[in-house]
């Protein structure tokens, strides 16, 4: 692991009352490249299973196809790595007959917004209850460098030498469209918001959707770094907590709702925190706004990105409606009689 | 109104008899044909049918592409197929008669609607200058016997509240009525239907009752028909009988198998022409522990399949054609995780969306050999409406037992069709038995491909304590499943995977002959759904004398043991098919024959006419 993994996941906390971190590491040896980001969320997820204290055996993870795809070969639990945009589809199936799993979903910017956006989109709308981390490192990797349906306008990749004439899709923006109901933003180089968030997306029943900000070190360094690094953090970022108002760049500012419209103030003689939007995660209409806060962060005068839990919502999982209904059939109809089924509603005899 | 008045005219018996309801796709006439096939396999005869419909929910009104059609085949005898020619034809309109006419016996009957003969009609199916096949002395070959049956239907029904277009609705019951007269059948089946189907409205039971009522006193009292035919119960094996359409055979031969498995049913799908009636059915049958999820394409549904039986589910999926063509890359991927899946294709004429629903045999390589990398995925096909029961049933065992993707192909010919089924008891079903796994199998370790002396490896579920796993369709090494890139073992898995599905052909039987001499002149070797017409028309030519056989092919991929030495022992060999050749290629790259096709791509079932003459013409060489 390299000297940036090292530092960015430099707080571990004390092993937890569970299985011990190690019970959760496969003996695979992880090989994405030394300094990536995916590094940090898989530790962070180990970390969070052991603290859960869950049974291994008990937990899947799913993926589709891309540089973190091949997270579940990590981890000593099940795992299952599907084919490219798909495994919203394995996990619909398998949660469907399975409710008792926990189940992850690991993707990428491409695996589930490109190749596999018709599946996520019917993941959420359904909300099957599945933890699902989208590393978008706004690039494509596995493949050495292609643009992604995250990388902004402009972007110039290996496939895009005069740069991206693509409208890149604001993620967030379409989980919410999707009707998604637990929506988050992480990065991987805050460890400790990460495992928060993740907690909080494991605890959610139904689809938890985590945007987590990764960075690609060999194809598209540097992507989220006025997010990450020291001197652009607190003025480019916006840590949202349940009903607390919505301040950044240490507290001196604040976002407030005027004439329907968010707007960024000076926190000072003139508005103090309290007038600023509070933050309520289960405010549908707050969450639509918020995951719209997304300028380019290029861009002076823009808003912040916010971070956090966005937004929840208790709808009854998929496969709970499922199970309901083969459980009122059984009630009604009774268990299935097979000789009854064979022989129909009219028979004749043959003497 | 509720006797019938006796009869009083002459009866003739007849051994069989095909008639082909015609008319505009709103005319009830699917609904029509079904019904006087339940009445006469009730009554004990042998049936066979062929619903012909067009891809168009309602196709313009009285065009040739709105016609739909229902033909059946009764007999006192063994019936195989819905028949080469009609004996009678019932139409309801101009279109109806000018798209079947083709189809009529010589001397055949006409039974039509002359409403639906008025100028508009005949126009619309380009009659020249309107001439009116019903009068013009064109259909003197026939005995054509015009009816008004929308007048006497109307006047049948008349004093009751219906608007005009719902009283219309009840012709196609005057029609019933009529055939039910014309046949010698009771009214008791057909009256029993409607209180079912309108159970909740009195006033449409009433009204459809007078409609059926009224055709069948037309026919007693008319004076232009003055014979009826009777056609006695056919010789059939003894026991309790249902009528079963193949998509029905399959929905339950998949239930079934689950339950002789204790698994949960999970059926993926996205609805598609003319597999449908798969997902209709299963979805009626919760209470078998069946979970249907209508996925949101294709692809989500062979994967959400795949995820179900990756939890230990029997994961099943569904199509046709252009839907299985997106499936493609899954079926791979379930091949290369080695876990039980079932695929369906309801063949349908290709290629792209063709004819939705017209039936063809054209998708043999597809399932063989369509994928990607060295895939070989076991395929069987069913013959008949009932075989679609037990093929189901043998895919289910085979991937279950075997730990592999398996496609099942029919077609929309025998999906829609329907015969007499002489259910099984659950009893003489066998147990299936998956492979599973509760326990490390080397000393602490658990080896997710370590395979038994089939080749079979075990399924560990999710859930077991010391089985975790991971499985993907990345290579993995052998008996571990880690992600390998190693060139040996590549070349090891390619084989070992290869071997597993080739040593499935040990459980199958020794092929066997459906009919003819153990050698001879011409071997006839057919496959799916042309089995009805292929045994006519051998069984024709052998009675005849002739030194023909006739094997029929349920296993493509492996084939039975046997087939190579059984394609030598005759001069020659014939392969009917309703595609270009593909099971012909695939027997001459297997076993150097020099096999003759026979080739039909018409989006219609072969007659076993059109066999025969192809078997003697081969005689003749």
């Amino acid at each position: 692991m390299s000297a940036i993994n090292e530092k960015s996941t430099g707080e571990m906390p004390a092993q937890g009352a569970g299985q011990a971190r190690h019970d959760f590491t496969s003996d695979q040896e992880v090989r994405w490249c030394p300094g990536c980001g995916d590094y940090s969320v898989l530790k962070q997820v180990q970390t969070l299973l052991e603290q859960s204290g869950r049974k291994k055996e008990e937990v899947v993870f799913i993926s589709g196809i891309g540089c973190s795809s091949r997270f579940p070969y990590y981890l000593d639990t099940y795992g299952l790595h599907g084919i490219h945009g798909r495994a919203p589809a394995i996990v619909s199936g398998l949660r469907s007959v399975r409710p008792d799993l926990s189940v992850w979903m690991i993707t990428g910017d491409g695996d589930a917004l490109s190749i596999g956006g018709n599946h996520i989109i019917h993941l959420l709308r359904r909300n099957v209850d599945v933890n699902v981390l989208l590393f978008n490192n706004e690039i494509y990797g596995l493949t050495k460098g292609q643009y992604s349906p995250t990388s902004p306008e402009g972007a110039v990749t290996r496939s895009t030498p005069m740069g991206s004439t693509d409208h890149p899709f604001n993620p967030l923006a379409l989980v919410k469209g999707a009707d998604g109901t637990f929506i988050a933003r992480s990065m991987d180089r805050d460890p400790k918001h990460m495992r928060e968030v993740l907690a909080r997306a494991d605890a959610h029943r139904g689809t938890s959707l985590v945007e987590i900000y990764q960075n690609c070190n060999v194809f598209n360094d540097g992507a989220f770094e006025v997010f990450t690094e020291k001197a652009s953090k607190p003025t480019h970022t916006l840590f949202v907590e349940q009903g607390k108002p919505l301040t950044f760049a240490g507290g001196t500012k604040g976002i407030c709702i005027k004439d329907m419209k968010p707007r960024v103030i000076d926190i000072g003689p003139d508005f103090s925190p309290n007038e600023c939007w509070i933050h309520d995660e289960r405010d549908n209409f707050k969450a639509s706004t918020l995951v719209r806060l997304f300028d380019d962060a290029r861009l002076e005068g823009g808003f912040p990105r916010p971070f956090g839990v966005f937004y929840v919502n208790d709808r009854p999982a998929h496969e709970e409606k499922l199970q309901a209904q083969v459980k009122r059939a059984k009630e009604v109809k009774g268990p299935g009689d097979l000789d009854a089924l064979l022989k129909g509603e009219h028979t004749w005899t043959i003497a | 109104m509720s006797t019938v008045t006796p009869r009083t005219k002459p009866v003739e018996e007849r051994r069989n008899v095909v008639i082909l309801f015609a008319g505009d796709s709103g005319d009830g006439i699917q609904l029509t044909g079904a019904q006087f096939t339940d009445s006469s396999a009730l009554f004990g005869n042998d049936v066979s049918t062929f619903p012909n419909f067009p891809a168009e929910i309602r196709a313009p009104q009285g065009t040739l592409a709105g016609v739909s059609g229902y033909q059946l085949h009764f007999g006192s005898v063994e019936i195989f197929t819905p028949g080469d020619q009609c004996d009678v034809l019932v139409v309801m309109n101009a279109a109806a008669l000018k798209s079947n006419l083709g189809k009529l016996k010589k001397g055949g009957a006409i039974i039509a609607n002359t409403d639906g003969f008025d100028k508009k009609n005949l126009r619309l199916t380009g009659y020249i200058d309107d001439a009116d096949p019903l009068t013009d002395g064109t259909l003197a070959q026939y005995r054509l016997h015009p009816v008004d049956v929308t007048k006497m239907t109307r006047a049948a029904l008349e004093g009751l509240t219906l608007g005009m277009k719902e009283k219309d609705r009840c012709k196609n019951m005057f029609v019933l009525g009529f055939i039910n007269w014309m046949f010698n059948r009771g009214m008791a089946n057909s009256e029993r239907f409607l209180q079912q189907k309108f159970g909740k409205n009195p006033e449409l039971i009433e009204a459809n009752l007078r409609a059926l009522k009224a055709g069948y006193h037309f026919g007693d009292t008319s004076e232009t028909f003055t014979t009826r035919f009777e056609v006695k119960p056919a010789p059939m094996p003894k026991g309790v009988y249902r009528s079963i359409t193949g998509n029905q055979g399959t929905a339950l031969g998949l239930i079934a198998a689950a339950q002789k498995a204790k698994l949960d049913l999970f059926y993926g799908s996205y609805p598609i022409t003319p597999a449908s009636d798969i997902l209709h059915e299963l979805s009626r049958h919760k209470n078998f522990g069946v979970i249907t999820f209508q996925a949101e394409d294709e692809i989500a549904a062979i994967s959400s399949a795949i995820g179900a039986s990756y939890g230990g589910a029997l994961g099943v999926t569904a199509s046709s054609g252009p839907g299985i063509a997106l499936k493609t890359e899954a079926m791979g991927l379930a091949f290369m995780l080695e876990i039980p899946l079932v695929v369906v294709n309801v063949q349908r004429g290709g290629p792209s969306t063709g004819l939705p629903t017209k039936t063809e045999q054209a998708d043999l390589w597809q399932a063989v050999h369509g994928r990607n990398g060295e895939a070989p995925i076991p395929v069987i096909a069913a013959s008949t409406p009932i075989d679609c029961f037990d093929m189901a049933f043998e895919a289910v065992q085979i991937a279950l037992e075997h730990m592999t993707p398996v496609i099942l192909l029919t077609d929309g010919y025998i999906a829609n069709g329907s015969e007499p089924w002489r259910f099984p008891q659950s009893k003489e079903l066998p147990e299936i038995k998956p492979p599973f796994i509760k326990a490390p199998n080397d000393g602490e370790k658990f080896l997710p491909y370590l395979r038994d002396e089939r080749g079979v490896r075990s399924w560990a579920l999710p859930g077991q304590p010391g089985l975790q796993h991971r499985i993907g369709g990345i290579e993995k090494q052998d008996k571990t499943g880690n992600i390998s890139y190693e060139p040996l073992n590549h070349e090891l898995m390619v084989r070992l995977r290869a071997e597993k599905v080739a040593r499935i052909a040990d459980r199958f039987k020794l092929i066997r002959l459906d009919s003819g001499p153990p050698e001879g002149d011409v071997l006839i070797v057919g496959w799916g759904s042309t089995y009805g017409g292929i045994r006519t028309a051998a069984l024709d030519l052998q009675a005849e004398g002739h030194s023909v056989a006739h094997v029929h092919l349920r296993h493509l991929f492996p084939f039975n043991k046997g087939l190579g030495p059984l394609l030598q022992k005759y001069k020659q060999v014939l392969v009917p098919e309703m595609n270009s050749g593909q099971l012909r290629q695939l027997l001459r790259a297997e076993f150097l024959v020099d096999a003759q096709g026979l080739n039909k791509i018409q989006g219609l079932p072969f007659t076993s006419a059109e066999i025969k003459e192809a078997v003697l013409k081969l005689l003749k060489r």
